[in-house]
């Protein structure tokens, strides 16, 4: 108990340290960006966190992620394909949310068609598994990049504008749908947690002791859709980010069960995140390298987990 | 009772099970015999809904499992497949609390632990109870496996090869304490090659080839040469010892 209060409050000084110095006479104006910019990472954590946990929970191994398998590029791939159909005109024809809802809507179609089979009994070969999902990522990038190309120029500088968020670049306009999304997305899964515990032991434990097992994997496949869908409009894509916060929560609660996982890593990730751009935005003046060091340190982790060869 | 009719199965073209009808009593020990790839494993995955059914019908004490939820399936019965592992990483007791998931559903009340606690003792594993499942012997896991299936409570208990990794001393035990369990009223159907154990403890045999039943009955009318010989395709003896036929098998 004592370590999440711990965690707790190194979040909350963070914060601090993030959002009050420095706030010079427009203070209103300073404060109401920082806290935006703030209120994008925290729920960018929490969203990765928890897709990557419930994702590998379903895939059955520790080093698959819903990015390594290309649901950001999905995604991505989902926005250009969105202009493409509805031209300009029929694109600003919808407010952003709705936007955004039809997005999330047709990412949950093709991961629950994409994954639903591919890991409707788990995850057996798991290299294979890492290829698919290379390849996948590659094939949706490609795309993404071809209907870029062929598309009328003024459709490409929507697309352009549309998938252009990062961490600098917080998407603000979507924060309170993306908000409410993960909000009901987390409270679910952290109530699914004892069924989650029971997923894990595999189908055949699983069945026997009576839970709907096939049911329940793709509704945790829908709400990783969700979460991925979150995270990927409001600062683009993370590939390795979701792998290092997972690979850590497990230690620092000292079990696999789901719920106190769920919590270490929801709240390693939001750290992680607000304080490295706090250090990074005001102790080093470099607003945008903070995705770059936790992509490095996440992919060093991926390597690291592969040699070991602790790939279940 | 658990009532089989007219089950059949492919896998692609290839049949499994064809045309099986059978009916296991309750409040007694079955055991299914017959050589590898007979079909037995995949008849009892069948019984316990753990390969959805393709054609035919099977009720479990009245219970059509087609078509009954889960979850009040798993209060009737309880299986042990063949090679049971989970993936997680878990201490013997937290796997064995498994167990009592189908009654509370995540809230485990002293009744519960109690029944987890008599399980693991059942099983002879009160000092390996805080170890890591991966770091036990195969034996010491299959036992394990036995005590949460146990853990469960239900009045039927399927158990494929519940012997393959126990050692003689454990393998009596299990035996001992499956008697025990049909003696206060429970019934259990397990997978046995060791014919012996099956002579000894069953109360039913049935005897399978080829996705089919070719005998069924009391030890004394299925092990028999002129029944044993052709289904496992050798030549052996069969004595009697205590009033139960004993097979010369290993011979
Ligand atoms: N995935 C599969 N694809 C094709 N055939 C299969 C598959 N799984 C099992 N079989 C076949 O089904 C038949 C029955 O298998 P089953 O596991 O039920 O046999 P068994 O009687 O339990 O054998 P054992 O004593 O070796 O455990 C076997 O001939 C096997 O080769
Ligand atoms: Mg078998």
């Amino acid at each position: 108990m004592a370590r999440y209060v711990l965690l707790g409050l190194a979040l909350l000084a963070s914060a601090a340290v993030y959002l009050l110095p420095n706030l010079g006479a427009k203070w209103e104006f300073v404060l109401a960006l920082r806290a935006t910019r703030l209120a994008g990472l925290v729920l960018v954590g929490i969203a990765i966190a928890v897709a990557t946990v419930l994702f590998q929970t379903v895939a059955r191994n520790r080093i698959l992620t819903p990015q390594i398998m290309g649901l950001d590029a999905l995604f991505i791939f989902l926005q250009t394909a969105l202009v493409a159909g509805l031209g300009p005109i029929g694109f600003a024809a919808l407010s952003s949310q709705a936007r955004f809802g039809l997005e999330v809507a047709l990412l949950i179609g093709a991961a629950l068609l994409l994954f639903g089979t591919l890991l409707g009994r788990g995850a057996q070969d798991v290299p294979r598994m890492i290829l698919t999902g290379v390849i996948l990522g590659v094939l949706f990038r490609s795309l993404s990049g071809f209907l870029a190309r062929v598309m009328d120029p003024n459709a490409f500088v929507i697309v352009q504008a549309e998938v252009a968020a990062s961490f600098s670049r917080v998407n603000a306009g979507l924060l309170p749908v993306a908000a409410l999304a993960t909000l009901a997305v987390v409270g679910l899964a952290l109530w699914l947690a004892p069924r989650l515990d029971v997923l894990a032991l595999g189908r055949p434990a699983a069945v026997s002791l009576g839970l709907a097992h096939d049911r329940l994997v793709l509704i945790v496949l829908a709400l990783v859709a969700v979460l991925v869908a979150v995270a990927t409009a409001l600062v683009g894509p993370l590939s390795f980010l979701g792998l290092l916060v997972a690979a850590l929560a497990r230690p620092f609660a000292g079990t696999d069960r789901h719920l106190p996982v769920l919590i270490s890593a929801m709240m390693l990730a939001a750290l992680m995140l607000v304080a490295g751009q706090t250090l990074f935005e005001r102790a080093l003046g470099q607003q945008s390298t903070l995705p770059a060091v936790v992509e490095f340190a996440g992919g060093l982790v991926f390597l690291f987990l592969l040699l070991r060869g602790r790939i279940r | 009772m658990i009532k089989v009719t007219d089950l059949s199965h492919r896998i692609g073209p290839a049949p499994i099970l064809s045309d099986v009808s059978l009916s296991l009593p309750a409040g007694k020990i079955t055991a299914l015999i017959g050589p590898n790839g007979a079909g037995k494993s995949t008849l009892l995955s069948l019984i316990a809904r753990l390969t959805p059914l393709q054609h035919g019908q099977i009720t479990v004490a009245g219970l059509d499992v087609a078509r009954t939820p889960s979850a009040a399936l798993a209060k009737v019965m309880a299986i042990l497949p063949q090679n049971a592992s989970v993936h997680s990483r878990l201490r013997v007791r937290d796997l064995v609390a498994f167990g009592r998931w189908p009654h509370h559903q995540g809230r485990p009340g002293p009744e519960d632990r109690a029944m987890v606690a008599a399980a693991i003792t059942r099983m002879g594993l009160d000092a390996l109870a805080d170890r890591f499942l991966d770091a036990l012997s195969g034996g010491q896991r299959q036992r394990a496996h036995l005590a949460m299936a146990f853990a469960q409570g239900t009045e039927w208990l399927l158990l494929d090869e519940p012997l393959a990794a126990l050692d003689m001393a454990h393998a009596r035990r299990l035996m001992q304490e499956l008697a025990a369990l049909r003696d206060a009223g429970k019934s259990v159907v397990l997978v046995l090659h060791e014919v012996n154990y099956a002579a000894a403890w069953a109360d039913h045999v049935v005897a399978m080839q080829n996705g089919r039943i070719v005998a069924e009955g009391p030890p004394a009318e299925v092990f028999t040469p002129a029944v044993l010989e052709p289904l496992y395709d050798m030549p052996l003896r069969v004595e009697t010892y205590a009033g139960r036929p004993l097979v010369l098998n290993h011979l």
